[in-house]
């Protein structure tokens, strides 16, 4: 029996139902686990994604692509091949692809992470035959805190600043993690301003029927802004940037995965570092690995090599699958690099393990 | 514990002066004395013995943490540090432990579960260090392991310390600069000492705190006129300060250790200057007449004792170019020409090491007879030139006499503290160059944990690369980036950490001195080795040579050959 899936130049391919998922090239017919640039590109034929992430994923591939969409745990028959989408708990529509034919089962998760968040669905466990996982977290000195823990620890720092008559300022991914944060801090603080390519995504985050606290956007011509008293969410990209200096005094803080590590905090230099990632920790993959029940996992971007060494020595059945999602994980080049993406007006809100 | 892990962490945040103080000194009011006194040996750097080995501690917690050994080894090469590393992978501490942590203050914490580790059994340290781990959150969890594996440095220096507590205990931080040197403060009552506003009693062999030059910022035409300057050799040795006073002698190096045991020699020799005397000067190590380098004299450094053996490999001498402390008396406020007057009286030998062979063996440093033993004490003696081109003339004899170069001091200027800008200036030789090409790459530790900064770089040889030096980086942090990707690509092979890279980028690579060696493939060994410039403008076939090398070595010998006019 040949693998449902293989990895050609341009993606990962089903020939049995001939389409792509997450493709790295135009293609006919692509299903899109969810709309960060190193997953969702423009240009094909024909788009599938989950429900929930239409508005999404149209605010990047273009108002004109065609995009099919399909609720959380229905069934759909493409060539003989059944296929179903069930969520991810990774961004808004985030999805686990599961495909089944002659009596096997796969299932691509894409991005995904376990902590709750209130701006998408939870990651749901699907049982499988072949479960192929991200690992961009895949060391055990990733373990997330409890979102709320973080969540007050930022609150005390925007507070902390305000007081101090400075504004805040916190970098994050447009798409996701700047509606996830958005969400979680205590809007009674201060005002909450978003950058422009954060207010696209919120903008579709709402339309989909997202609740988020009242979001400021800088008007065409601001001068000041702030007043000192605010939190701005923005996309890494702004930092050090003249865009600042409508808030006056600042203190910038970095919200991502990789702030665990005190090097990387004191290299890229920011006030502070939140340790907040919408993938899954090392104990989270262990966890989603255990909870697929698969006899064989494919291990794709990020610690590869090491997760699926670690699970061939606990017994399992593991090898690397290689993609192009990313190379290594790589903190420094995480925000640092654009994406070669075409249809990006902004370049900062590729997926956190994204470098080129 | 928790208020120094605090005080570690707030040091850590920042790079602000004033914030650094601000924390200092919040701290230091508010700690009981023997946690301050353990706080300052620790914050000086002082260097603390290993009570675990680390070969221990990866595999406990490997155990403790249900990874094996190999992923504990993979996380700390992903992290760089090893203290973080264990710290991340341990299980996190049960709820209570945020309450409670181990609830001791820094000293009871050292002495229980650190300084009592030492010569006990693997099973009762295991023990000990099991149950802290319980205790510890990860953050506090670094700062732990950092104390027990004897590696804690904190970015902050000896002179914010002392402003600090100075600060605290409202005296002037330049007393309390000298009270710290040396073994100053070990406990709460040497500690209750150095805060008190009186005099203490225990002043009589601290040195004094080092001041410190810069390297020169301009052409030095642009200092004004020689003639008010005092130009001297940039020695290639160890700092250090002689202090005789009473009974006693005692040389201190800058990281202010009591050295007395690793330079013996030099220590008897203090017999012969007056009671009363503190001089400023470099330990060097010289056989005949020749230098042996920084190298040679780090033999020495770090021991307690010398054996035999070593004393007659590296024989060292002190050459005095300054005198703080006159008759006991602290002159550090006169004049830099006043003050060298005194030296020369003191100490009229003056150290003319790595000139030319003299003609007599009067002067130098002569090789030692049973009649005439080998002077030990010397001074710098001035470099004269009556104008910046003769001594910049004299500079570029620099490396042939096995030195750094010239120091430039104002006549007028006093001894100060630290580094001050403006009096006095290291005016170093400029570096040997080559072009090399990237062979290697390591990640590198730290700040650049996780990157690929620590390069090997070839030159050619009969149509191959040959690696010639290491270099950690010496570029600036995004090209280290850049360079960390195309590492990434153009991996060929892996070693362990080290990646083997298609030979594809260039660079100038800067070097202090190079010398045949033995113990290198390439057959030369450079010094100082480190990148200059990233030459993205030059393909591999465009790098040096190993024979462009072999030619700086025979360059070297013969530019030692003119000798300017020295005086006493």
């Amino acid at each position: 029996m040949s693998d449902l899936l293989a990895v050609t130049d341009a993606g990962l391919y089903c020939s049995q139902g001939d389409f792509y998922i997450d493709p790295w090239r135009r293609v006919p017919r692509a299903i899109i686990t969810h709309a960060h640039a190193d997953h969702a590109r423009s240009g094909c034929g024909r788009y599938l994604c989950a429900s929930p992430g239409t508005l999404v994923l149209r605010s990047r591939v273009g108002s004109s692509a065609p995009i099919d969409s399909l609720r959380h745990g229905d069934k759909l028959s493409i060539n003989g091949v059944e296929m179903s989408l069930h969520p991810a708990g990774h961004v808004l529509g985030s999805a686990q692809v599961r495909l089944s034919h002659a009596g096997t089962t796969w299932v691509v998760t894409g991005d995904y992470k376990l902590e709750a968040d209130p701006t998408c669905a939870p990651f749901e466990p699907v049982e499988c035959d072949v479960f192929v996982t991200e690992s961009t977290f895949g060391l055990p000195v990733y373990r997330w805190q409890d979102p709320a823990v973080v969540a007050a620890e930022i609150n005390d720092w925007w507070r902390a600043n305000r007081d101090a008559g400075r504004t805040s300022v916190l970098l994050a991914y447009a798409l996701g993690k700047a509606q996830r944060l958005a969400a979680a801090v205590d809007p009674s603080i201060g005002p909450i301003i978003g950058h422009g390519a954060v207010m696209k995504m919120v903008d579709a985050y709402r339309a989909s029927g997202v609740r988020l606290p009242p979001i400021d956007r800088v008007p065409p011509r601001a001068r000041k802004m702030g007043g000192g008293r605010a939190l701005v969410i923005a996309p890494p990209s702004v930092a050090g940037s003249r865009w600042l200096g409508l808030f006056g005094e600042t203190s910038v803080a970095m919200a991502s995965g990789w702030m665990s590590l005190r090097g990387v905090r004191r290299r890229r230099g920011f006030d502070k570092g939140f340790v907040v990632s919408d993938h899954a920790d090392f104990p989270g993959l262990l966890t989603a690995i255990a909870a697929s029940r698969a006899r064989r996992v494919l291990v794709t971007h990020g610690f590869t090599d090491t997760l699926t060494r670690l699970l061939q020595e606990r017994g399992v059945d593991a090898a690397v699958l290689p993609t192009r999602f990313t190379g290594e994980a790589a903190p420094d080049t995480a925000v640092a690099e654009p994406n070669d993406d075409d249809t990006q007006d902004d370049t900062t809100d590729m997926s956190e393990e994204a470098p080129a | 514990m928790k208020r120094f892990t605090d005080l570690y962490w707030r040091l850590d945040a920042t790079s602000s002066t004033n914030e650094k103080v601000d924390a200092l000194r919040e701290y230091f009011a508010a700690a009981r004395p023997e946690d301050a006194a353990c706080a300052i040996r620790v914050l000086s750097g002082c260097r603390q013995l290993r009570a675990v080995s680390t070969t221990l501690l990866r595999q406990w917690a490997a155990e403790a943490a249900g990874i094996p050994l190999w992923l504990v080894e993979e996380c700390y090469a992903h992290v760089g540090d090893l203290a973080e590393t264990l710290a991340l992978v341990l299980p996190h501490p049960g709820p209570d432990a945020a309450t409670t942590g181990v609830g001791m203050g820094l000293a009871e914490c050292m002495r229980t579960t650190i300084e009592d580790l030492r010569g006990a059994s693997d099973q009762q340290k295991r023990l000990v260090v099991e149950r802290v781990w319980q205790l510890l959150a990860p953050r506090e969890r670094i700062v732990w392991h950092k104390l027990l594996t004897g590696g804690c440095r904190v970015g902050v220096s000896q002179t914010l310390v002392a402003r600090a507590l100075a600060e605290v205990a409202g005296v002037d931080p330049a007393v309390m600069a000298h009270r710290l040197m040396g073994t100053g403060v070990t406990d709460a009552t040497s500690y209750a000492q150095a805060m008190s506003s009186e005099p203490t009693a225990d002043d009589a062999r601290r040195p004094y705190p080092f001041f410190l030059a810069s390297a020169i910022e301009c052409e030095p035409r642009d200092l004004g006129p020689t003639s008010d300057w005092i130009a001297e050799w940039k020695w290639d040795g160890m700092r250090a300060q002689l202090v005789r006073r009473g009974a006693d002698a005692t040389l201190w190096s800058r990281g202010e250790e009591l050295v007395n045991g690793a330079f013996p020699e030099i220590v008897g020799a203090a017999a012969a200057i007056p009671d009363g005397t503190v001089l400023d000067g470099e330990l060097l190590a010289v056989r005949g007449n020749k230098l042996l380098g920084f190298a040679a004299v780090s033999k020495r450094s770090g021991r307690r004792s010398v054996p035999r053996k070593l004393l007659e490999e590296v024989p060292c001498i002190f050459v005095a170019y300054d005198l703080l402390e006159h008759d006991g008396v602290d002159i550090r406020g006169l004049p830099l020409v006043e003050r060298r007057l005194r030296l020369e009286s003191l100490v009229p030998l003056p150290c003319t090491a790595g000139a030319e062979p003299a003609a007599s063996e009067a002067v130098g440093v002569p090789s030692e007879t049973a009649a005439s033993p080998q002077p030990r004490l010397l001074h710098s003696p001035c470099v004269v030139g009556n104008s910046w081109d003769a001594l910049a003339a004299a500079r570029a004899t620099s490396r042939g006499r096995g030195v750094e170069g010239i120091m430039l001091k104002r006549r007028s200027s006093f001894y100060g503290v630290g580094r001050v800008r403006s009096d006095w200036w290291k005016w170093k030789i400029e570096p040997l160059e080559i072009d090399v090409v990237l062979l290697y790459a390591q990640a590198g530790h730290g700040r650049r944990a996780g990157l690929h900064s620590d390069y090997t770089l070839g030159v050619w040889h009969d149509g191959r690369l040959v690696p010639v030096a290491k270099a950690y980086s010496g570029l600036a942090d995004a090209e280290i980036v850049e360079l960390d990707r195309i590492v990434r690509a153009t991996t060929l092979d892996k070693h362990g950490p080290v990646r083997v890279v298609q030979p594809t980028q260039v660079f100038q690579l800067a070097f202090e001195g190079i010398s045949h060696s033995t113990r290198h493939k390439s057959g030369v060994a450079v010094r100082f080795p480190r990148i200059v410039r990233w030459r993205r403008d030059k393909t591999p076939s465009e790098a040096g040579t190993l024979a462009d090398l072999v030619q700086l070595i025979d360059a070297e010998t013969i530019d030692a050959s003119p000798q300017p006019e020295m005086t006493p």
